[in-house]
């Protein structure tokens, strides 16, 4: 009976998710517009080969991996609801934390997306698997990100799943098969964005990326922007959707981003004190990315565009009349994100590897391919999470519930 | 969804609902088990048919690839007959791809001597021959070298692209650059599958068929001595070198790393590296370290011998110096 009731709720919540009225279906079908020209632009890179991209020997990873780091930063942002609703019982947040941890869930799974676009040999993925492939564990940092963010994939998708079924069923969800797991999860999301960082700030040859405070600035920066793309996802849920999301949960997140945005700009402070006080040769990278490097400056205005929305975000969080008005903090959000989104992305990838290890500059911006590419895996990831969110509000709202036969 | 929106979706939902209610009997939900699983075991018996037919043939083979170190002899056999076999597919050319093993008591070195070194290039030249590199698209030399100002040792300061007519410069001198093989080297360890490892002569070597292509490695390396392949490799079928071994210069495939061997295939057999023999001046110097009588030793003990980016502990076996 378990089993086939398991099924069928899997079974129900697969309809429920495609038939959410005509809004919603046009919703779905922007989305696979915006996700076919990635489709035929990912055909090209997999039977021509990653010269259909502009990186290059020099600049080795590009728009893909940029994306990459600043998702797992999204993902480990779900800690911020999962702390409050858990560990401290506040029960507004406990009512949507499934929503948050459902954002951590399509976060991960765009990161795997983009991990895959970006590998040279997508066909031998199946080389890092246990017993048929061969992991460098511990030695290769990027063995350690196979791990963790696979095992924050699954532990995310255990607690929502669980407590979604229990829900439908009616039941009381049994605190021993799931709280276990949420105390893991919550040291487990710290440790993706760590270990992320330490891909970079492993690297003796790349100075730039070569600093310790890189893992905590990832995280701040990912508890910043975090907040700021769950705020927008409730804000569209609540308007869009019969869930309500209670206002305590919109002021809890303002108050994180009025702690976790001036720390972020402080770390981004002391970093480019170190850079360009020090002025050694390790200052190049920064002189690049700031105000160009021998006439090369493509990255200039971008950076200064991702600072002045950094600056204007971080005056709406921390000024109390501007963050009350839910529309003014609203643009602070969005201002943040793409801000963080920047800086962290192509802000910090790229500077990496300009100048070359042997004084090389070869500048770069992501080819059509590239763009098409990264537009569709972000519709995909919005695909993924408008119908995990649909389920999930059917369910919580008593909707989608089992019926008894 | 808004509350007051009535859901077209709803058909779909009702069919769902319906189907769920109707009452399932024991037979008939056996039934429907029996179904599933013939309808699950069909496919997996074309599955077969298709491994059966794709059992000798090159994809298949290429496919479920063992890891060189884990190759038995006879797998080995069959790996190099299947490449031999490609080559001769998409090049009409015979190639011989052989497994020459390191030599007990032989670690290689190389030392260069730069007030030779007059930026010929002709190392560079040399090597892209040999090495069967891809010569347009993606363009790929394992030898960089750089025209360097007085006064400095740092490669950034270098300049690549120095034309080649005029050399030496009076005020320059030049910089070749290539993989150090470092003792302590930065691109093994960060690989996530082992596709890359040092071997006992101390060569870093690729496995190009297990390699999945995610860059960390040339992200590492400090030398810029890592090349990837963006597309499938160019190579005029006339200049294939046919002389080739499985971990140094078969052709590569595409979406792979690749880098200087130290011509492995040569150097392992007694030969010097093509670089080497190219030189012009013999400002190139290769040789056995752990021979205390070899030419390279010496140089070692009697020169003042230094290292590219020795901050960085990597422990390049590519040594420099002036006389």
């Amino acid at each position: 009976m378990g089993l086939k009731s398991y099924a069928i709720f899997w079974f129900r919540m697969i309809t429920y998710a495609f038939s959410g009225g005509r809004n919603f279906n046009l919703w779905v079908w922007f989305l696979l517009l915006l996700m076919a020209p990635g489709f035929w632009a990912y055909y090209h890179q997999f039977t021509e080969g990653l010269i259909v991209t502009n990186m290059s020997d020099q600049v080795s990873w590009g728009a893909y991996i940029a994306n990459f780091t600043f998702l797992v930063g999204v993902a480990a942002a779900a800690v911020l609801l999962v702390v409050p609703a858990y560990v401290y019982h506040h029960q507004p947040t406990k009512e949507i934390v499934l929503l948050g941890e459902l954002l951590a869930v399509s976060a991960i799974f765009m990161c795997l997306l983009f991990i895959m676009v970006d590998m040279g040999r997508p066909d031998r993925f199946f080389h890092v698997l246990p017993i048929v492939g061969h992991l460098n564990f511990p030695r290769s940092v990027l063995a350690w990100d196979v791990i963790v963010l696979n095992g924050y994939l699954f532990l995310n998708a255990h607690i929502s799943g669980y407590l979604l079924y229990m829900k439908y069923l009616g039941r009381t969800p049994n605190k021993m098969i799931y709280m276990p797991v949420v105390f893991i999860s919550i040291l487990w999301a710290i440790s993706i964005h760590t270990v992320t960082a330490f891909l970079y700030s492993g690297l003796g040859g790349r100075p730039f990326w070569n600093t310790a405070i890189l893992a905590p600035r990832f995280l701040i920066s990912a508890f910043a922007g975090g907040p700021a793309i769950l705020t927008i996802a409730f804000r569209t849920i609540q308007k869009f959707s019969k869930m309500n999301v209670d206002e305590k949960v919109f002021d809890l997140l303002k108050q994180i981003v009025a702690v976790t945005m001036p720390i972020n700009m402080f770390l981004l402070g002391c970093e480019l004190f170190k850079e360009f006080y020090t002025d050694s040769t390790h200052v190049a990278s920064a002189k690049y990315l700031y105000f160009g490097l021998h006439g090369a400056h493509m990255l200039q205005p971008y950076i200064w565009g991702a600072i002045t929305m950094d600056t204007i975000a971080l005056i709406i969080f921390v000024t109390p009349y501007l963050r009350r008005n839910n529309r003014v903090f609203l643009i602070g959000c969005v201002l943040a994100i793409v801000g963080i989104w920047v800086e962290k992305g192509m802000g910090l990838i790229i500077p990496g590897f300009i100048p070359s290890p042997l004084g090389d500059i070869v500048e770069y911006i992501p080819s059509l391919h590239e763009t098409l590419i990264c537009i569709g895996i972000w519709a995909w990831g919005g695909l993924i999470y408008s119908l995990l969110a649909r389920v999930a509000i059917g369910v919580l709202t008593g909707d989608l519930k089992e019926k008894t036969i | 969804m808004s509350t007051t929106e009535k859901p077209r979706g709803t058909k779909i939902e009702k069919m769902t609902e319906a189907a769920l209610a109707a009452p399932l009997k024991r037979r008939s939900f056996l039934k429907a088990l029996g179904i599933t699983a013939a309808a699950v075991s069909a496919p997996i018996g074309t599955a077969t048919a298709v491994t059966d037919k794709l059992k000798d043939s090159n994809f298949w083979e290429t496919y479920f690839q063992k890891h060189y170190k884990e190759m038995s002899a006879e797998d080995k056999a069959q790996v190099f007959a299947r490449i031999e076999r490609e080559t001769k597919t998409t090049y009409g050319v015979d190639v011989h791809v052989g497994d020459q093993q390191p030599i007990p008591g032989v670690k290689f070195a190389y030392a260069l001597n730069l007030s030779r070194c007059n930026g010929s290039r002709r190392c560079v030249e040399a090597c892209v021959i040999e090495n069967n590199q891809s010569r347009h698209e993606p363009q790929i030399q394992y030898i960089k070298v750089l025209e360097m100002p007085r006064g400095t040792l740092d490669p950034e300061r270098g300049d690549l692209y120095y034309e080649g007519e005029a050399v030496p410069k009076n005020d320059k001198f030049y910089l070749p650059v290539q993989c150090n093989h470092c003792d302590n080297p930065p691109c093994t360890k960060v690989c996530p599958v082992e596709a890359t490892w040092k071997e006992a002569d101390g060569i870093v070597v690729v496995d190009y068929d297990w390699c999945i292509g995610c860059r960390y490695c040339q992200a590492a390396c400090p030398y810029e001595a890592r090349h990837f392949n963006f597309a499938k490799p160019n190579i005029p079928a006339e200049e294939i070198n046919p002389v080739q071994g499985y971990l140094s210069n078969r052709i590569r495939p595409k979406g792979v790393m690749e880098k200087c061997t130290f011509c492995l295939h040569r150097t392992r057999n007694g030969q010097n590296p093509a670089c080497h023999d190219a030189c012009p001046t013999g400002a190139r110097k290769f040789g056995n370290i752990l021979d205390p009588e070899s030419e390279l030793s010496k140089i070692l003990k009697e020169k003042r011998v230094f290292v590219l980016k020795e901050e960085l502990n990597t422990l390049p076996q590519f040594f420099y110096y002036f006389d």
